[in-house]
This record gives C-alpha cells, sequence and structure tokens, in this order.
C-alpha cells in the first residue's frame, strides 16, 4: 500500500458529520438506548455491557457482537475489528456473536450499497473507546490513582508506575457502575498505535467453513420442521388457473399442497402451488409431477428480441424527458470539427448467489419467528408486519450467513413465502428452499439497457459536447404523477463522468414498460454505464488521436461545469489512475491507435467511481485468431479513504469484483422469450471457474485523507471496459454489446 | 429401500427412495450439512465429495449407487480442521462467503492425492468444475500450492524421523 504525498480533502470526519451518521444510526444516537440505562447496569451485576457491543464477564471472556448481515463482504470480521481495536483487547481472544434483528439496538442492520463501514467507521470505534475509558476510570478506583497513568492493552488495565494490572474480566463489576462518557467526545486511537485495525485478519468463520460446518442459513434446521418448495409462474406475476393438486398429495412424504393466490407487486407474494413434506426431496420429487395451467397475464408476449426492437425504434424518436442537461449540446455538435457516434447495449444478468433462495418460518397463530440470509432484514420484517398485521413486537428475525448475496438478498421474497407457507399449513416450522432453476428464473434482475450517444471534439481533440439516449425500462404501471419513472436500478444518475467536465452535456431517456422484476446486482448502475461511458471515452480518445489515459486524465483536468452533486473528486480519481498506470507501464507499453503491425497482446485502461470509492484498472489481454481470449494480468489502484481496515478481506473483495466483472463481460446474459427467462441454471449462464480467472490481479490502494468506505463493489465496473479498451487496441474492434461471447470470443 | 453405506469411515444406514441423490441423504439424513447444494445438474461442484477415494458429485450420485461404497464428505477430513488443505485455506484466508469451499476443498484433497506436487496446469483441470461465485481463485490456487508444499515438508520429516 502506498501514502500519497499531497492526500485530497473532501470528507474529513467532523463532529457534525458524526452526529449526522448517529442520528441516521438510531434513536438518540446509536448507543445512547444502552449507555444511558442505568436499569441495564443494574440487571447485570456482574457483567460489564457498556453498549449493545460489548459483554464482559467476570470470567474475562469478551464478547463482541457482529451487527450486520454477513453476506461474503466480510462485516463479521471488520466490524468487530473497529471495537476490538478501540476496546483494547487481543484479536485472537475475542468471541463474536452475530446480532439478530434489533435495529433500536444496533443502528441500520444492512448489506448493501458497500455502506457498511462508511457508517460505521466512526460509531464503532466509539463504542469500543468508550467501554475502554469506563474500565481505566474502574482500575483508577480500585487503585486509587488518576486516570492518566493508566493504560488499557491486550485485554488489561496497566498502571506501569507500580506494575500492576487487571484484567478486563476482573474490572467487569466495577466498570458496570461508571458513568459512561460521552460518545461524541470520548478519545479516539491515534491511528500509528493501531494493532487491529490495518492488519491482515483471516474472516472470522474460515475454520468452520473449511470443516464444512453449518453456518449457512441452508443449514438451520428446527425440530419437527417440514420442508416446502414453491412453484410459481413462469411469467412474472402469473397466477394458477388450476393444479393437480389431489395426485400431488398422494406422493409420498406429501403432507400439504395448495395454491397461493398471491398479489401483484413483484417483490413480494406472487401466485403459485406450495408442496409441504416431510425432507425436501419427497417435496421437490412431488413437484415433477405437479402440472399447473397458469393464467399468464399481461407481460406474457414480452421478450428481449422485442425490447431490442423498440429501443432501435425510440432512438429514432425524440427521447421520452431529460435526466439532465448542461449549455447546448445540439448546437455543439452541429458546429463540431468531429463528431462521433456509437450505439451500446447490455442484457439482463442475474444475481446467481451459489446458495440459492431459502427461508425457514415459524408462526405460531399470533407471532412469527423467521431466520432468513436476507440483505435487507429490516425491510423485510417490514413487509412481514404489512402482509400479516402484525406489529414489530410480533416478529423475531434471526440473520442467518448467506452463500453470497451480491444485491440478490436486497429483496425479501423467499422469506414472505416461507411465512405465507408456515401460516397456511397452521403453523409450525418449515424452511422454503428453492432449487437453483427457481433462483435464475426468478431473480430481480440487472436490467439491460440501450444508449445512443454522441459525442464530438474541437480541432485540439478536447470534448466539447456529449449526447445520450438512454433506453431503458420503466414498470408497466408507472404512478400517474410520476410517468417517467425507472424500472428498480434501471435509471442513470446526471452526475456519470464525464458529466460536469463537458461544457454541452445531456442525458436524454425513453422507457420501455417491463414486466420483468429488477434490482440491484453488485455496484448497481455503474456495472453497466461504466462499461458504456468509459468504452465511449476511449473511442472519443482514438478519434482525436490522444492516449487514453492523457485523455482522461486531461478530461479530469478540465473545469468544472457544475459542482459534484455526488461527492466525485477529480483530484481522487486522477491518483489512481496515475499509480495504476504507473504500475502497469502504460507509458511503455500502451499500443498507440497509429501502430499498423499485428499483435495479440495489449493493455487497456478504464475508471470509474461509485459507492464513494475511486478505482482505476489496467488489464492486459490476449486473443488469439479463433477469438479465444485470455486476461493475462489486471492491475488495480483504488482509494477508498484513510485507512484500510482489514486488508486481507479488502483485497479479496477487490480481486473477486474484478473476477465477478470479467464473468459478466464474457457470457452472461439472461434472455426473456414469452414473458418468461430463458435460462435456468450454470451450464446456460456461465460464471467465472478458475480456468478463465487471471493469475493474477494486483491490488494497491491509494490512501487519501477521507473517511474510509466501503469495498463490496466500487471495484467491479472498470474492468468490463478495460478489457473491452484493450480489445480495440488489438485487433481494432469496438464492443458495442454484451456479452463478449456474442461476438464470437470465448475463454482460451 | 434401505442402503447401506460408509460414510467417513463408519457405517451407516439410509432408508430412501432409491433415485434420491446422495447429496440429500448426507443432509438431511445424515445431517452432514457441509455438502453443499448450488446447483442440483453436475455443474457447480459445491456438493463434491470423495468415493472410494475419487471425487464424486454428490447431487449426480444416486443413493442406491452409492450403496456399499466408501463416501467421505468434508467433515471427514480431519475432526479439528487440521488437514493440510484445511490449514492452507485458513492461512491463505481463501474465503468470501464460503458457500462453495467444502466442495473446493474436496476437489483439491483429491487433486493432491493424485498428485502431491500439482502444477498451475494440474490445478486448472482439478478445480475447473468448482465454481466459486465470489471469485476466490487467485486464493484457492495459492492455497493449494501452501498445502502440497505443507503435506511435501510434513513427509520429509516423517521420513527423517524414520532414519
Amino acid at each position: 500500500m502506498t501514502r500519497q504525498a499531497s492526500s485530497p480533502k473532501s470528507h474529513a470526519p467532523s463532529r457534525r458529520d458524526f452526529l449526522r451518521v448517529s442520528a441516521v444510526a438510531g434513536g438518540g444516537i446509536l448507543f445512547a438506548t444502552s449507555i444511558d440505562g442505568v436499569d441495564a447496569f443494574i440487571q447485570a451485576a456482574a457483567d460489564f455491557t457498556p453498549n449493545a457491543f460489548i459483554r464482559i464477564t467476570p470470567d474475562n471472556i469478551v464478547t463482541i457482537i457482529a451487527k450486520n448481515p454477513e453476506v461474503g463482504q466480510g462485516v463479521k470480521t471488520s466490524m468487530p475489528m473497529l471495537i476490538a481495536e478501540e476496546l483494547g483487547v487481543e484479536w485472537k481472544s475475542v468471541r463474536l456473536e452475530q446480532a439478530d434483528l434489533d435495529p433500536a439496538k444496533y443502528g441500520p442492520q444492512n448489506a448493501g450499497g458497500s455502506t457498511g463501514t462508511p457508517t460505521n467507521w466512526e460509531p464503532l470505534r466509539r463504542a469500543g473507546a468508550a467501554a475502554r475509558h469506563m474500565l481505566i476510570a474502574a482500575a483508577a478506583q480500585t487503585w486509587n490513582v488518576p486516570v492518566p497513568q493508566l493504560t488499557a492493552s491486550a485485554g488489561r488495565v496497566h498502571h506501569s508506575a507500580s506494575g500492576r494490572s487487571l484484567t478486563f474480566g476482573e474490572l467487569a463489576a466495577r466498570a458496570a457502575t461508571i458513568s459512561p462518557p460521552d460518545l461524541r467526545s470520548v478519545a479516539l486511537k491515534d491511528p500509528k498505535d493501531y494493532t487491529i485495525i490495518g492488519r491482515a485478519t483471516p474472516g472470522v468463520d474460515v475454520k468452520a467453513i473449511t470443516m464444512g460446518q453449518p453456518i449457512f442459513s441452508i443449514d438451520f434446521t428446527l425440530p419437527g420442521m417440514l420442508h416446502a418448495v414453491f412453484e410459481k409462474c413462469p411469467v412474472f406475476g402469473g397466477k394458477v388457473a388450476s393444479a393437480n393438486l389431489d395426485l400431488i398429495r398422494q406422493q409420498p412424504g406429501v403432507k400439504h399442497a395448495f395454491v397461493v393466490e398471491g398479489g401483484s407487486d413483484l417483490t413480494s407474494l406472487l401466485g403459485g402451488v406450495a408442496i409441504v413434506a416431510d425432507s425436501w426431496w419427497q417435496a421437490e420429487s412431488a413437484r415433477r409431477k405437479l402440472v399447473v395451467k397458469w393464467n399468464e397475464g399481461a407481460t406474457a408476449a414480452q421478450s428481449s428480441a422485442g425490447f431490442a426492437k423498440r429501443a432501435e425504434q425510440l432512438s429514432k424518436e425524440k427521447p421520452g424527458f431529460t435526466v439532465g442537461r448542461d449549455g447546448d449540446p445540439e448546437a455543439a455538435l452541429a458546429a463540431a470539427a468531429k463528431v462521433v457516434e456509437a450505439a451500446y447495449a447490455y442484457p439482463f444478468i442475474s444475481h446467481a448467489p451459489l446458495e440459492p433462495q431459502n427461508c425457514a418460518a415459524r408462526w405460531n397463530g399470533a407471532r412469527l419467528e423467521i431466520w432468513s440470509p436476507s440483505q435487507t432484514p429490516q425491510r423485510g420484517r417490514d413487509m412481514l408486519k404489512a402482509l400479516f398485521n402484525l406489529r414489530d413486537e410480533d416478529i423475531t428475525h434471526h440473520m442467518l450467513q448467506a452463500g453470497g448475496g451480491f444485491g440478490r438478498r436486497l429483496s425479501n421474497d423467499y422469506a414472505v413465502e416461507a411465512a405465507h407457507i408456515s401460516k397456511a399449513i397452521g403453523g409450525g416450522p418449515v424452511k422454503l428452499l428453492w432449487t437453483r432453476e427457481d433462483d435464475m428464473r426468478h431473480d430481480f434482475y440487472r436490467p439491460g439497457g440501450f444508449h445512443y450517444l454522441q459525442g464530438s471534439l474541437d480541432p485540439a481533440g478536447k470534448i466539447t459536447a456529449w449526447r445520450g439516449h438512454f433506453v431503458s425500462y420503466g414498470p408497466m404501471h408507472p404512478p400517474p404523477n410520476a410517468p417517467n419513472t425507472f424500472a428498480q436500478s434501471a435509471n442513470i444518475p446526471n452526475t456519470e463522468f464525464p458529466s460536469g467536465f463537458v461544457p454541452n452535456f445531456a442525458i436524454e431517456a425513453s422507457l420501455i414498460p417491463l414486466g420483468v422484476p429488477t434490482g440491484a446486482l453488485r455496484a448497481p448502475r455503474s456495472n453497466a454505464v461504466a462499461w458504456v461511458y468509459q468504452s465511449f471515452i476511449d473511442e472519443l480518445a482514438h478519434a482525436a488521436g490522444a492516449d487514453p489515459l492523457q485523455f482522461r486524465l486531461d478530461l479530469l483536468a478540465a473545469p468544472r461545469t457544475k459542482p459534484a452533486a455526488d461527492g466525485f473528486s477529480a483530484e481522487r480519481m486522477t491518483a489512481v489512475l496515475k499509480d495504476v498506470a504507473q504500475r502497469a507501464g502504460w507509458s511503455k507499453r500502451a499500443i498507440r491507435p497509429s501502430g499498423n503491425q499485428a499483435i495479440n497482446t495489449a493493455l487497456g485502461i478504464a475508471c470509474h467511481y461509485s459507492h464513494r470509492g475511486y478505482f482505476a484498472e489496467v488489464a492486459e489481454v490476449t486473443i488469439t485468431k479463433d477469438k479465444a481470449l485470455r486476461v493475462n494480468k489486471v492491475w488495480v489502484a483504488g482509494d477508498v479513504g484513510r485507512q484500510i481496515v482489514n486488508p486481507s478481506g479488502a483485497i479479496n473483495q477487490v480481486q473477486g469484483a474484478v473476477m465477478d466483472g470479467l464473468a459478466e463481460l464474457m457470457a452472461q446474459e439472461i434472455t426473456i422469450e414469452n414473458g418468461r427467462t430463458v435460462q435456468s441454471n450454470f451450464n446456460q449462464f456461465q460464471l467465472l471457474r478458475m480456468r478463465n480467472a487471471p493469475p493474477a490481479v494486483d491490488v494497491r490502494f491509494v490512501l487519501s485523507d477521507n473517511n474510509p468506505t466501503g469495498l463490496g463493489e466500487p471495484a467491479l465496473p472498470p474492468i468490463l471496459p478495460a478489457v473491452c479498451n484493450a480489445i480495440f487496441a488489438i485487433n481494432g474492434e469496438r464492443i458495442r454489446s454484451l456479452p463478449l461471447s456474442r461476438h464470437g470470443y470465448r475463454w482460451a | 429401500m434401505s442402503y447401506n453405506l460408509t460414510v467417513n469411515g463408519k457405517p451407516a444406514t439410509v432408508d430412501a427412495p432409491p433415485d434420491m441423490p446422495l447429496l440429500w441423504a448426507l443432509r438431511d439424513m445424515l445431517n452432514l450439512k457441509g455438502t453443499k447444494y448450488g446447483c442440483g445438474i453436475g455443474s457447480c461442484g459445491a456438493c463434491t465429495v470423495h468415493i472410494d477415494g475419487k471425487p464424486a458429485r454428490a447431487c449426480q450420485t444416486r443413493v442406491a449407487a452409492a450403496a456399499g461404497r466408501s463416501i467421505t464428505t468434508i467433515e471427514g477430513l480431519s475432526t479439528d480442521g487440521t488437514h493440510p488443505v484445511q490449514i492452507a485455506w485458513q492461512e491463505i484466508d481463501v474465503p468470501q462467503c464460503g458457500y462453495c469451499q467444502a466442495g473446493q476443498i474436496m476437489s483439491a484433497v483429491a487433486l493432491l492425492n493424485q498428485k502431491p506436487r500439482p502444477t498451475d496446469d494440474d490445478i486448472d483441470a482439478a478445480m475447473n468444475g468448482n465454481i466459486c461465485r465470489c471469485a476466490t481463485y487467485i486464493r484457492i490456487r495459492q492455497a493449494i500450492h501452501k498445502a502440497a508444499a505443507m503435506a511435501t515438508n510434513t513427509h520429509i520429516a516423517a521420513q527423517r524421523g524414520e532414519e
């Protein structure tokens, strides 16, 4: 890792920032409920529970609570690290517990938007520090010495003058009587004294994972639990007309088989047939004999081919509405020395987490208990409350570890189904498990999209205008007062670079009504628009006869046409671009467009800002004659602030994000025909495999003086355009539709 | 139907329909949850176990076909997580979500049993049937090389001890 000599500063922490974060986090301030609750101290006379996240018992067991859902992003490790650091314990001595859903106690409990680190960086360190100050105060009382003479480390308070020390456990009872410090002003450690934050720390469950211990949601069982499958209409939102339930009820082990009417909200309970049996295999075997006649509904004629045809028509018409507009792009285009036009398109894609959707539910006539791998358990509970007419206190929501999220489990459809089935059979524990086919055919897909772009250059090669007509999707029935509503995650912000750096810039849009559910996929919007914009910037660079790196640096140095509405810092992006280019040897190796000797290996570069993170990536790509493609190496430079909490997890996230992007790029496509999803399993929807993986993804974090931000998402978007830009450098083929397999490419 | 299997060195009897995949017998009848369901068509490798020492997809093996055979699951590698491949995985900190890793480890163990010092090409060939959705492939490769080195060192140490 490197520290930049001159660090741009845009989001330095301030007291005001913390107050804002805390107010968002929960009642009063995040930790006020338990810190100020004197009752809690009396109740736990011997234990020291200074807040919702820490419990220290007299036998010196220090337990830290992991507050957020773990879906593979590593927060069950990194967030307790923040607390343990400030508390002053040895990491290896800490016990960890996964919290249940209780936002009043823990603050927001979500896994999405790469928000875990930025939201918790301040509050969790302060929770740890408050406990440390209370333990030190307890020791000062015990020994009757002044607080400044005491230090805390490795789970003990030390008095160096006398050589005495006490364990946190020995101090627990007295610490529980100490008044808590003000969380907003409690003194935090100097980062140079960190012993946990910044150290590569293996995931807390790594041993359990390697031993095959039952830690995942799919592994969870309850005594007497029944097992359910749920067959939904292949056309989204379709309803059951009739089904051969009598035959199904006769199948071995089957206890219940019934029609679920379902509603029209594609994020909630939909129509289908539920089969409940003693074992999952029995339920699934019975399902294979199920014959359902469906009322498929109004969207049964929709298709990917139809969407593409409609987009082509719309591209020739006046756009439906304007997303954003600066200057006069039409006039600038008309007056330009050179105009470049291109049409880009990308498909729907599926999340395909390796653990299919599942959930256990137990309805007991008045209360509901849920064991769910949700990324948004609070939103899930709200849906269940509304559907079953319950109150918060009627629902216990256990957060179980998920075998991947990628945004799929931002939705809670599986939890709604499990709860409905438990209630419909009169209560009792039921586990719903989807097949892989269910999972792929009933996803909230990354929406496809179509971009019709025009860019103009002046004689000096500077961009004078950029105009984009984005043909995207809207809901089948948009709100009457908001006809220009995009489908979920199908929107485009008016801030996407080079917006703000080109004097005449417009994004306009037209919408196609869509009956296919869509949602956020890892780096939503960015995973598509970065490919489009960073490819088109490359086209403009080549049209200008400029080096693609220098063209981007010049663009970033152009005067701003408007304030950055999304916090984008040109300085930070410039820094990561320069870092990655230097490490990849860009200046020596980049292929000039004028070069005419045949080559089969080249570098491509791209950058993108999303989820508060700045990433620039260079891909070295080799293509053989039959379009067999290999990514030999990827260099990544990322700026996510001044501190990487857990370098081991951080590098893993970045390398995984790069490879995830490569999988999307090469072959991933969900096709809609007759209103339903064509692909159903990994033989038709290809994930990346060992042989396709680049042998090296060289990751460096460029540290800047900004608060740390998240890493689940922002490293993904640049890799798609970086590889496509390398392809252009090799053979002059500009990839304007995805996936690459449509153009004859395959993995070498 | 009743089938007698040997699972992790111990006899086990399951009462199951003959077409039930071994995967569900292991998970839901013998309560060995380490073997994972990912695709049900033998495409992802999350359900990899060893049958008579060879890697096999438990979702593609009918329980009737597993009768009388010796099956090793992830739970049978060690009682305490100290098989060299498990240790290598822990030290390299391979997993992200971890869901595929039992299958990855079972494929890696089978590879190392065949080829104690595998090349990168050997690893590509042996591991290509195991999907890691989080794409921890770089670390999987590192961990296999590390486990190979550990096992060889242990073997050398054992030989020296005998001398």
